[in-house]
């Protein structure tokens, strides 16, 4: 390293100098080429958030379809085929495409706000996983809109995956899909573990973070871990059907259960992966409407990790009738009723902040508060499914359906519709409707209570999932009919909530800095923030940064208003893993289109594997090899290489 | 009650599990109720209702630590957890010991979409095969042998018995024993394709001299014809059926689907998609496609004679 390379930064406060300076630095250009090539975490965030959503709202529409058919007995609506691809598109649609991405949207709009920083560790790589979550998107939907789909389930169990039984293109268009879905979860992974541990303001140490910090960096760490499992499996399904390399196939010696078991050691981690941020932002939301810290911090921030350690440790839960020893089912069966342990600290925690609070009931608590019923009887109807006897007769019934649903809608749908109604008027400038707020709520609650509470006893009168119709006289009718009228009252709720933020974004009453009077770091910027976030870094010296002078836990005082200055180029500072303690100046990289035209190869290489056209297939490897080179080239401004002599 | 229901139980594996599953349930419902409860109190001492003046207007305090919540929380629910993960392992080493003593065995190999049951016996003369509906005596403990055939299927009794899958390239064993003789639902329970919807069968549990009875008559062999309507039908059968179908003492020998020697006996066709009676056989016959879109089973396309001539024929196979 040079001379040149250490610089003690500028500590002292924002004046309009400096802050036009920082906003000369940061600002994404306007019009097509901005949009492009931004790599400003706020826009990608909106962006994840947005996209995110138009799915949820395909995967609603596409249930609605199905709860149509399925209102009475011998229903004509759909053929067998149709309602197959329906029901399949609708899961991969809800768990890949919306529930794991909107908790990145989330978390990329407001992880550098919460930690007092001015961008994620890598805003190229943010903004890559943006558009391979989108190409990934596009590229599945093609497949459902030509009319190959998945077909399979979310699961997608071999053999039928298999040529032999699946001769379309649907399960290309679902294996290759879901691999390049993998890279963006992957990339969008490894950038929040970084910016987690390298990039918080000085002072955060780790048991200062909100807890919404702990669930999406736990569950970033469970994803890299599990997503290469599930990319793999879907690779090997990809070669069996179009190389014949018989990985899954029993009659040449492969094994069907090794899909199995490849795809739920990803599945089940990953479930929590989609409710442990979620759970987080109802941790940190919660407490601002109770008017109090939340209770319990350490144990809730322990039980989310703990969470997730029990969580590999239960993939087999989901196979307990494939005909595994029995031994190894007992262990499984344990650890997957051990694991209700830290989701009742949690509940504990929620309650007693409650308790000792003093609640305000605005639109966000309840959809909070609410989100503690929906996630307790999502649990107990899992605790049950952990008993293998009595698995053994719930499983692959419509109760499985009722409690993945209370499991995803519960901990995941309503925490989101929450956190929006919290953290909109940080994000746009403007509050959501409170009174329509009202309406969208009881609407979206009562609709959901209406589908799914009945549907427990459809699934204990014995109905199995994934069928396309059923007879009279199975005593489902009446249940099935209540439950097609509880999904469209839901659908209008969340109708509701577009309206809602439609008009909202028009004519919304104005949001001051800091609305809620809430106690974290991104109150203290204007809303919506500028493009560098702080105008100088904050320094944290409690885990309530903006309560510290009522709260009078300790003497010292966190700092907003005065701090490093870091204007010199797009910086940012690099602080230690564990005690956030400074030590390094970080230079953030400037727009670049790179990563969209290297998303766009991509896509034309994975278009060529599915057709496999090797012409495109290499077209795109080459416009990938040219991105890389543009994106890696070494510049000088970020001290990647020497200047030049002479 | 309802045929698939798991509330109820009439067999001894289906027992072990029933009260397992109510206790479970009645668990989790108390859980929800309590916590109904608490939740609903907490909020109903709000200090407020509204929106962010309402919020700002409530001063922020330090408040009551609450960590005891956590702890006398997490101590109370671990006596029913502990309570279930006892009772599980007890049920399921229970179950595990699949009855060693049991004389009968039989093989099913569930294939899309229907079921292939065949009764085994170290005599080869008193081996044989039927489909879609499975006769077990009262009272006695029926090993179940399970064979993949083409994709993931799951066998599944409610009333009898728990789930096992049937898995291409291993054989998974389960077991039955019904408490009262009657006619069990049975129902695939893995996703197969496009009829997974419709692919039940039965348990009949009978007496053991009835069930002797009908081991008996489904040894024989189809009964010759009659009547000339019979003899065009039995030629037809082994012409146009035949590549798929099995009936005993004629040339229709294949077994890439349900063996239709002792047809008549059964009570539903195509897998309990239809009754078994001469109009919906008739009409099964002439169009499998419009009554189960996607069966394997092709549509015939046969004259009215031929189809008459054909019903005449299969209404002998007793």
């Amino acid at each position: 390293m040079r001379e040149a390379d250490y610089r003690a930064p500028e500590i002292g406060v924002d004046n309009a100098a400096h802050a036009a300076r920082l906003m000369q630095l940061w600002k994404t250009a306007p019009g097509l080429k901005g949009f492009l090539s931004t790599v400003d975490h706020k826009q990608i965030g909106i962006r994840y958030i947005v996209t995110a959503f138009a799915f949820l709202t395909l995967g609603g529409i596409e249930s609605l379809v199905m709860r149509l058919q399925l209102a009475g007995p011998n229903g004509t609506l759909l053929t067998p085929e149709q309602y197959n691809d329906l029901f399949s598109t609708h899961g991969m649609t809800m768990i890949f495409l919306y529930a794991s991405p909107i908790l990145s949207g989330f978390a990329n709009y407001l992880w550098p706000l919460l930690l007092g920083s001015r961008d994620m560790a890598f805003p190229r790589l943010n903004a890559l996983s943006y558009w391979i979550y989108l190409a990934s998107g596009i590229f599945l939907y093609a497949g459902f809109l030509t009319g190959n789909g998945p077909n399979d389930g979310w699961f997608n169990y071999v053999p039928y995956a298999e040529r032999t039984y699946n001769p379309g293109l649907n399960q290309d268009f679902y294996a290759l899909g879901m691999v390049f879905l993998g890279i963006s979860t992957t990339l969008g992974a490894a950038n929040f573990i970084v910016t987690a541990l390298r990039t918080r303001a000085p002072g955060m140490s780790l048991d200062r973070v909100p807890i919404m910090i702990w669930g999406t960096l736990t569950a970033s760490v469970a994803n890299l871990l599990v997503v290469p499992a599930v990319s793999l499996a879907f690779f090997l399904l990809w070669l069996d059907r179009q190389y014949g390399t018989h990985f899954f196939d029993a009659a040449q010696g492969g094994q069907p259960l090794l899909w199995q078991h490849l795809f739920w050691i990803f599945g089940h981690p990953w479930v929590y992966a989609i409710v442990l941020p979620a759970m987080g932002m109802v941790s940190d939301g919660l407490p601002v409407f109770c008017r109090r810290p939340l209770v319990g911090y350490a144990a809730v921030a322990i039980s989310t990790v703990a969470t997730m350690v029990l969580g590999f440790g239960v993939w087999v839960h989901h196979m307990f009738a494939a005909g595994l020893p029995t031994v190894g089912l007992s262990f499984f069966s344990g650890i997957s009723i051990v694991i209700t342990v830290p989701s009742a600290v949690a509940v504990f925690a929620w309650l007693a902040t409650i308790w000792h609070g003093r609640p305000v009931i605005t639109t966000a608590f309840l959809f909070f508060s609410s989100m503690i019923m929906l996630f307790v009887i999502g649990g107990v109807s899992g605790f049950m499914t952990a008993s293998v006897p009595v698995d053994w007769q719930l499983t692959d019934t419509y109760f499985i359906v009722a409690h993945l649903h209370y499991v995803l809608i519960g901990i995941n749908v309503f925490p989101v519709i929450g956190a929006t109604y919290f953290w909109f008027p940080k994000m746009t400038g403007k509050f959501l409707d409170e009174s329509l707020g009202r309406w969208n709520f009881w609407t979206m609650f009562i609709g959901f209570n209406l589908a799914f509470l009945p549907m427990h006893i459809t699934g204990l009168l014995g109905m199995p999932r994934r069928v396309y119709t059923y007879s009279s006289g199975m005593g489902w009718d009446t249940l099935n009919l209540v439950t097609s009228v509880g999904s469209f009252v839901l659908a209008i709720g969340v109708l509701l909530f577009v309206v809602n933020v439609v008009k909202s974004l028009r004519s919304g009453a104005v949001a001051s800095a800091n609305p809620w009077d809430a106690s974290s770091l991104e109150w203290s910027v204007p809303s919506p923030p500028p493009p560098y976030n702080f105008a100088v870094i904050p320094t944290v010296a409690s885990r309530h940064p903006l309560w510290e002078d009522r709260l009078n836990e300790s003497s010292a005082r966190s700092s907003v208003a005065h701090g490093m200055l870091l204007d010199a180029g797009k910086e940012t500072i690099g602080t230690s893993a564990l005690h956030a303690t400074p030590d390094m100046i970080l230079e953030m990289p400037e727009d670049t289109s790179a990563p969209f035209i290297l998303a766009f190869g991509t896509a034309l290489l994975f278009v060529g594997l599915l057709l496999r056209l090797a012409l495109l297939a290499g077209l795109g490897g080459a416009v990938v090899g040219l991105a890389l080179l543009v994106w890696l080239w070494p510049r000088e401004e970020l001290r990647e290489r020497e200047p030049a002599r002479g | 009650m309802s045929p698939l229901d798991y509330l109820h139980s009439a067999g001894r594996h289906a027992d072990i599990i029933r009260p397992l599953t109510w206790a479970t349930l009645t668990i989790s419902t108390l859980v929800v109720v309590i916590i109904l409860v608490l939740l609903w109190i907490a909020v109903s001492r709000a200090r407020a209702s509204g929106g962010d003046r309402e919020t700002r207007a409530v001063p922020v305090e330090r408040g009551t630590s609450g960590k005891r919540w956590i702890g006398i929380g997490v101590a109370i629910s671990s006596i029913p957890l502990l309570l279930t993960l006892v009772w599980t392992m007890v049920a399921l080493a229970n179950i595990s010991r699949t009855p060693s003593s049991s004389a009968l065995v039989i093989d099913v190999t569930p294939h899309q979409w229907w079921w292939e049951v065949q009764y085994g016996s170290r005599e080869p003369s008193q081996i044989f095969t039927t489909a879609n509906e499975i006769h077990i005596p009262v009272g006695v403990p029926v090993r179940v042998r399970l064979h993949g055939a083409d994709v993931i299927h799951s066998f599944w009794v409610p009333k009898l018995s728990g789930k096992m899958d049937a898995v291409p390239g291993q054989t998974n064993m389960t077991w039955l024993e019904a408490r009262i003789a009657g006619r069990y639902a049975g129902q695939c329970n893995e996703f197969c394709g496009f009829q997974h919807a419709h692919m039940a069968f039965e348990v009949v549990a009978q007496s053991q001299a009835d069930f002797d009875a009908w081991r008996a008559a489904q040894l024989a062999p189809a009964p010759e014809p009659t009547s000339p309507e019979q003899t065009r039908g039995r030629a037809l059968v082994e012409y146009r059926c035949g590549l798929c179908h099995r009936v005993l003492g004629t040339t229709a020998g294949a077994i890439s689907a349900p063996d239709l020697t002792h047809l008549m006996t059964r009570q539903k066709i195509a897998a309990g998609t239809l009754p078994n009676d001469a109009t919906s056989l008739a009409s099964w016959i002439r169009n499998p496609q419009a009554l189960k879109p996607g069966s394997l089973m092709p549509n015939q396309n046969l004259s009215g004679q031929e189809l008459a001539d054909t019903l005449a024929y299969l209404e002998l196979l007793r």
